[in-house]
C-alpha cells in the first residue's frame, strides 16, 4: 500500500502549485432550521498566501466558525448546506471534488486548532497514542516509528518531560497544555493551511502569549498560512498581516492590519476600535455601538448594519446590499460612505 | 462616618480535600484564598485581577455571604459580620450585592424579568411594601436602559447584554452601596461590554455606588478601576491605583501579566517589553514555601524559597509590593 499521499495529490485535477494555498469565493452557508433559514455566511470572499496571517475578526454569530467548518467540511449537515462559491486549495474546488480526494486534501494540506481543546481530543487514548494514530492512518506508520515522531511533536510545541507525557491522558494536561497538544496534531501531518478558531479564548492572558508566540514560530518555519479567526483585537494587533472583517455572514472590511487600525473605512470596524479599553491608555471615553446584530433569519434589508450605524442615510436601507468598494489597492470596504467614515477621526 | 465602606482582615478560605467514601479523612486543603487584606472606600472603584484560579470568585463569594470564610474578619460600614446580630448582619448583607459572569444562566429562565428583578424584595420584605414593588421594578429596568414594559417577558427574549442589564437591576433593588461584580463583561461580545461598562459607570456616578470588579481582561479593569490589586494563588501580591499598577508595577507577576497582554495598536508590535512566563500556576493545595511565586519568576534567589515577602511599600516600590526585589519596569509602553 503507497503511504506518499503527495503523490496523490499531485494527481488532483487543476492542481497547480503556484495558485495560493487557500482561496474563498463568494462562499454560502446556510442552515435550514425550524424557525426559517438562517443565513450564516452570505459570499465570504478572501485569499490567503503562504506565510501569511489573516485574522477573521468580528462577534459572535457572525459566521466565523461556520466559513472555518465549511472550509474544513466539517459543517453539521443538516441542517447547515454550502449553497454557493468556491473553496480553493491551490486552485483545486474543494466543493467539487469527490468526497474521498476532499478527504485527502483536508486530512493532509489544511489543518483546524478548535477552541476548546478538551472536546477535541479523546479521554480515553493517551496523547502519545492519538497523535501516533495519525501517522499509523495517514503514513502507514509502525507502532514504534509513530511513538517517536509523536515525542518529537510534543517537543516541538515545547512540552516540558515529552518523553513521559506522551504516555499521559489528555485531562492531565492543564489548559494551555491541551492547546499545545491540539496544535502539535494539527502539525503532525505537514499542513499548508492551518486555521485557529479562536484558539486562547479560554485561556489566560500570560498563556495566550506563550501560545500565540508558540504559534508565530512554527508558522514561519513552515511558511504556512495561518487563518485566525478572533474577536480580540488586540491578538489581531500583534500578529495579523491581512485582516477581514465579518458582520452578518460577509466581510464587510478587508486591509493590511496596520491601515485597518489607522483609518477604518467601515463603521463597524470604526466603532468596534472606539469601544475597546486600552491597557496604556487612562480615561478613554468609550463609545458603545448601539443595538444588537442582526438575527441571521431576520437580515435587514440594504446594509445589514444600517440600524446600528450612525452614518446610515436612505441609500443603506434599501437593497441592493453595498458591494465592496475598492478603497485603495489592497483595501476595500461595504459601505456606501466608506470615504466619509475614512476622513472622518 | 467612616470613609471605608468594606473592609477584609487576613480572610482565608480554605477547601478541605478528602479521601475515602465512608469515612471521610482530610488529606489536604485547597487554600483558595489565603490571607487577604483589603479596603474598599466610599464611591471609588477596586479591581482585583489574577489568573484562573487565584481565588478571585471564592473571596467575591465571601464578600457576599455567599461562603464562611475559614478565618478572618469582615467588616461592612465598620461592623464586623461575624459579631453583630442577625438583623444587622441582614441589613450588611443587604448593602453588599453581586453580580455575576454569566448572563446566560444566572437568570433563572422560568422567571419573569419582573420577578427576577424583585426577587430581593422577597428576601427583605421590610425594604419596601408590596404594593409599591412593580413600579420600583419598572423604575429600576429604566435605570440600567431597559424597556420597563418588557417586565413580563422571560430571559430567553433579551441578548447576553440586556441580560447583564437585568442582573444589575437586581442587584440594585436594596439600593446597595457596595456592588460586586465577577467578570460582568467577559461573557459579552466587545460591542456590547462598552454599553454595560458604561452603564456601570454612569451607574456609579448617579447612585454615589462603590464597586469591587474582578475581571480577567487588564485593559478594561484599568478603564473602570481607581485602585487595583493583583492576585496570585490565593494572595494579594501587589496593590495600588490603576496608575500605580500600570504605568510603574514592581511585581514581577504583574509585569509579567501585563506584559502579555495585546494592545490593539498595530504600530506597537514588538516594541514593547515581553515577558513570558514559563510554567503553569503551582496547585493551591500546594503553593510553594517563601513566595508563591518563585517557581515561575525570573528574579527567583534564594531568600524567595526561604522568607515569604510581605506585601508591604518599599524603598524601591511606592506602593505595597510583595517581592524581596520589588522595582518598577515599563511593560505597558513601546520602549525606545
Ligand atoms: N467549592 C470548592 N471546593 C474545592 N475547591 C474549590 C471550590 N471553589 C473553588 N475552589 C478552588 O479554589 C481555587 C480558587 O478558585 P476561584 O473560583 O476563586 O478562582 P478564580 O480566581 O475566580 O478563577 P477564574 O478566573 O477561573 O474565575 C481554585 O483552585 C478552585 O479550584
Ligand atoms: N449547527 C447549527 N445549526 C443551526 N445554526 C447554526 C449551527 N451552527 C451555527 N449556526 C448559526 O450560524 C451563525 C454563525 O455561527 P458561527 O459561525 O458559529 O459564529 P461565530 O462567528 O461566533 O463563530 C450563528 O447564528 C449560529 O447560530
Ligand atoms: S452602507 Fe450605510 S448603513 Fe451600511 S455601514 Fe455604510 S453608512 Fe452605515
Ligand atoms: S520575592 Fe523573589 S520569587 Fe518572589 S517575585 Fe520577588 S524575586 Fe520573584
Ligand atoms: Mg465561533
Ligand atoms: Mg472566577
Amino acid at each position: 500500500m503507497s503511504t506518499d499521499v503527495n503523490v496523490k495529490l499531485d494527481a488532483l485535477p487543476g492542481l497547480d502549485a503556484d495558485a495560493l494555498p487557500l482561496e474563498v469565493k463568494n462562499l454560502q452557508v446556510e442552515f435550514r432550521t425550524r424557525n426559517g433559514i438562517a443565513r450564516a455566511v452570505n459570499g465570504v470572499n478572501f485569499s490567503l498566501r503562504a506565510g501569511e496571517t489573516r485574522a477573521i475578526l468580528g462577534e459572535s454569530g457572525c459566521g466565523k466558525s461556520v466559513t472555518a467548518q465549511a472550509i474544513m467540511g466539517i459543517l453539521d449537515s443538516p441542517p447547515g448546506f454550502v449553497t454557493g462559491g468556491e473553496i480553493r486549495y491551490r486552485g483545486v474546488d474543494l466543493l467539487k471534488l469527490r468526497e474521498a480526494q476532499r478527504r485527502k486534501v483536508r486530512a493532509n494540506r489544511i489543518a483546524m486548532i478548535f477552541q476548546d481543546a478538551l472536546s477535541a481530543l479523546n479521554p480515553v487514548f493517551t496523547v502519545g497514542f492519538q497523535l501516533g494514530e495519525l501517522f499509523r492512518k495517514h503514513r502507514g506508520m509502525s507502532r514504534a516509528d509513530s511513538k517517536v515522531r509523536a515525542v518529537e511533536l510534543l517537543d516541538l510545541v515545547k512540552i516540558p518531560a515529552a518523553k513521559q507525557r506522551v504516555n499521559e491522558y489528555p485531562h492531565q494536561f492543564s489548559g494551555g497544555m491541551r492547546q499545545r497538544v491540539m496544535i502539535a496534531m494539527a502539525l503532525a501531518l505537514d499542513p499548508e493551511v492551518l486555521i485557529a478558531d479562536e484558539p486562547t479564548t479560554a485561556l489566560d492572558v500570560t498563556v495566550q502569549a506563550q501560545i500565540m508566540s508558540l504559534l508565530a514560530e512554527l508558522q514561519r518555519e513552515r511558511n504556512m498560512g495561518l487563518l485566525l479567526i478572533t474577536h480580540d483585537m488586540g491578538v489581531v494587533a500583534d500578529v495579523a498581516d491581512q485582516i477581514s472583517v465579518m458582520y452578518a455572514g460577509r466581510v464587510i472590511e478587508e486591509a493590511p492590519v496596520r491601515e485597518i487600525y489607522e483609518s477604518p473605512s467601515h463603521p463597524y470596524t470604526k466603532g468596534l476600535l472606539e469601544s475597546i479599553p486600552r491597557l496604556d491608555l487612562k480615561g478613554q471615553e468609550l463609545s458603545a455601538i448601539k443595538g444588537l446584530p442582526p438575527l441571521l433569519t431576520d437580515i435587514p434589508k440594504g446594509c445589514a448594519f444600517n440600524p446600528r450605524c450612525r452614518y446610515a442615510q436612505d441609500a443603506c436601507r434599501r437593497d441592493p446590499v453595498p458591494p465592496l468598494y475598492q478603497v485603495a489597492p489592497s483595501r476595500s470596504s461595504a459601505c456606501h460612505f466608506w470615504k466619509e467614515v475614512k476622513a472622518d477621526v | 462616618m467612616s470613609d471605608i465602606v468594606l473592609e477584609a482582615r487576613d480572610l482565608v478560605k480554605h477547601f478541605p480535600l478528602t479521601q475515602g467514601i465512608l469515612f471521610k479523612r482530610q488529606i489536604g486543603a485547597v487554600r483558595a484564598v489565603d490571607g487577604i487584606n483589603l479596603q474598599l472606600r466610599r464611591g471609588e472603584t477596586l479591581g482585583i485581577v489574577g489568573e484562573s484560579g487565584c481565588g478571585k470568585s471564592t473571596l467575591a463569594r465571601m464578600l457576599v455571604g455567599l461562603e464562611t470564610p475559614t478565618s478572618g474578619d469582615l467588616f461592612v460600614q465598620g461592623r464586623n459580620m461575624a459579631k453583630v446580630g442577625g438583623a444587622e448582619r441582614r441589613r450588611g448583607r443587604r448593602n453588599i450585592q453581586l453580580v455575576m459572569q454569566d448572563p446566560y444562566t444566572s437568570l433563572n429562565p422560568r422567571m419573569t424579568v419582573g420577578d427576577i428583578v424583585g426577587e430581593p424584595f422577597e428576601v427583605h420584605p421590610e425594604v419596601l411594601a408590596k404594593p409599591k414593588r412593580r413600579a420600583r421594578v419598572q423604575e429600576l429596568l429604566d435605570l440600567v436602559g431597559l424597556n420597563p414594559d418588557h417586565i413580563n417577558r422571560y430571559p430567553h427574549q433579551f441578548s447576553g447584554g440586556q441580560r447583564q442589564r437585568i442582573g444589575i437591576a437586581r442587584a440594585l433593588a436594596l439600593n446597595p452601596e457596595i456592588i460586586l461584580c465577577d467578570e460582568p463583561v467577559s461573557a459579552l461580545d466587545v460591542s456590547i461590554q462598552a454599553q454595560v461598562i458604561n452603564l456601570l459607570e454612569k451607574l456609579q456616578d448617579e447612585l454615589g455606588l462603590s464597586y469591587i470588579f474582578i475581571a480577567h481582561d487588564l485593559s478594561v479593569v484599568r478603564h473602570i478601576a481607581d485602585r487595583v490589586a493583583v492576585m496570585y494563588l490565593g494572595r494579594v501580591v501587589e496593590i495600588g491605583t490603576e496608575d500605580q499598577i500600570y504605568e510603574n508595577p514592581t511585581h514581577p507577576y504583574t509585569q509579567a501579566l501585563l506584559s502579555a497582554v495585546p494592545v490593539p495598536d498595530p504600530k506597537l508590535r514588538g516594541l514593547r517589553d515581553q515577558i513570558v512566563l514559563t510554567g503553569d500556576v503551582p496547585s493551591p493545595a500546594n503553593p510553594p514555601s517563601g513566595c508563591r511565586f518563585r517557581t515561575r519568576c525570573w528574579k527567583a534567589q534564594e531568600i524567595c524559597a526561604q522568607q515569604e515577602p510581605a506585601l508591604a511599600v518599599r524603598q524601591s516600590s511606592a506602593h505595597p509590593s510583595a517581592c524581596h526585589f520589588a522595582e518598577v519596569r515599563d511593560v505597558v509602553h513601546a520602549q525606545r
